[in-house]
């Protein structure tokens, strides 16, 4: 097939898929389209351009477009320009940009009062210590954009702080100098994956850490038990999607000493764990989801 | 189907069920390369991009 085509000739609702790297979970979304009829036509943005001045795109994508690209900046811009040019795409230009960026997701989460860890934002290396020193020791050091757990750092000491801050100052990236610090939440060595999809929980799993490891990422890893869904843990997760702007999302809680807190929004969201750890079709819940939202 | 590896020349199966973009490995060498399928069936590699730090979900 090639890029553009659709996988299933001469049926009635259309949706656009924007990707730049085949996963797991675009093939699972083209064998639910297949299942369940739905035209789909697969776009590599990395083959893709676009005259942002005068182009009417509406003809080549259909009724909605889901972006799907592994790189966040490509995934923004491009749903930048085919918001602007009237197109629905799933997620959102401003839930993309929120979910992508650590700080923006805990300015949301605090503003609509969902219980998050105690997070701190400094500009240099010394208010960055002045922090760390203030609220102790352990606590985490996070890049605001990034995923997969990469650079998440647990700080264990105030010569660590320096460590890493140093590191940090030296690796020449902007980003890098916007210093977000999170208190350690005291929980057990595995935090919570919920799929929302729209008003609608379809999953939740226990990620655990593998051995010896800190951090409870899938791709790094962790394996993944299902979680049951309570009405606390369903309250929080959708309030949370509520908070960025709903859609399409993965929303990571870890179970404090006071509750379940959210510490993460995941807007491009990998599912394969979830799907194999509950044996929900999530990419149908997704399809269907598309399907509801552009016949309003 | 296979491919051939442009680094080390290896061969490279490609499965049945292979869809664009998918990301097929070298067996030998380890170079990973992305698979674009033509329309009359035949097949593409080109070296895969590398990991970037704004990947992710």
């Amino acid at each position: 097939m090639k890029i553009g085509e659709s996988e299933t000739p001469s049926l009635a609702r259309t949706f656009s898929i924007i990707f730049d790297r085949t996963r797991w979970e675009e093939k699972a979304l083209i064998k639910a389209a297949k299942r369940k009829r739905i035209k789909i036509n697969l776009i590599d943005a990395k083959n893709t351009s676009f005259d942002i001045t005068s182009e009417d795109l509406t003809e080549h994508y259909g009724e909605i477009v889901l972006q799907r690209c592994i790189s966040y900046f490509r995934g923004l811009h491009v749903t930048a320009i085919l918001e602007k040019k009237g197109m629905k795409v799933v997620n959102s230009f401003d839930t993309t940009s929120i979910c992508g960026n650590k700080m923006l997701t805990s300015l949301a989460l605090s503003k609509a009062k969902v219980p998050t860890p105690k997070t701190f934002v400094a500009f240099t290396p010394e208010t960055a210590l002045e922090i760390l020193d203030e609220i102790g020791y352990p606590a985490v050091i996070k890049p605001v954009i990034g995923s997969w757990g990469r650079l998440v750092s647990p700080i264990r000491d105030r010569a660590t702080a320096e460590a890493i801050l140093e590191h940090r100052e030296l690796m020449g990236n902007s980003l890098l100098q916007i210093h977000y610090i999170q208190e350690m939440v005291k929980r057990p060595p595995r935090d919570i994956r919920t799929i929302v999809v729209g008003d609608e929980i379809t999953a939740a799993i226990y990620r655990s850490s593998p051995s010896g490891s800190w951090r409870t990422n899938v791709a790094l890893g962790a394996t993944t038990t299902v979680c049951p869904i309570t009405s606390e843990l369903e309250d929080a997760a959708l309030k949370a999607a509520k908070a960025v702007g709903g859609g399409i999302l993965a929303v990571d809680l870890m179970e404090s000493p006071k509750g379940n807190v959210v510490h993460e929004i995941n807007s491009t969201i990998e599912f394969r764990g979830a799907e194999s750890g509950t044996g929900v079709d999530i990419a149908s819940k997704i399809l269907e989801y598309l399907t509801k939202i552009s016949k309003k | 189907m296979t491919c051939k590896c442009s680094e080390c020349d290896g061969e490279i199966k490609i499965p049945k069920d292979s869809v664009n973009g998918e990301i097929v490995t070298c067996p030998d060498c380890g170079l990973e390369f992305e698979l674009s399928i033509e329309s009359d069936g035949k097949c593409n590699l080109k070296v895969a991009e590398v990991v970037g730090e704004d990947w992710g979900e």
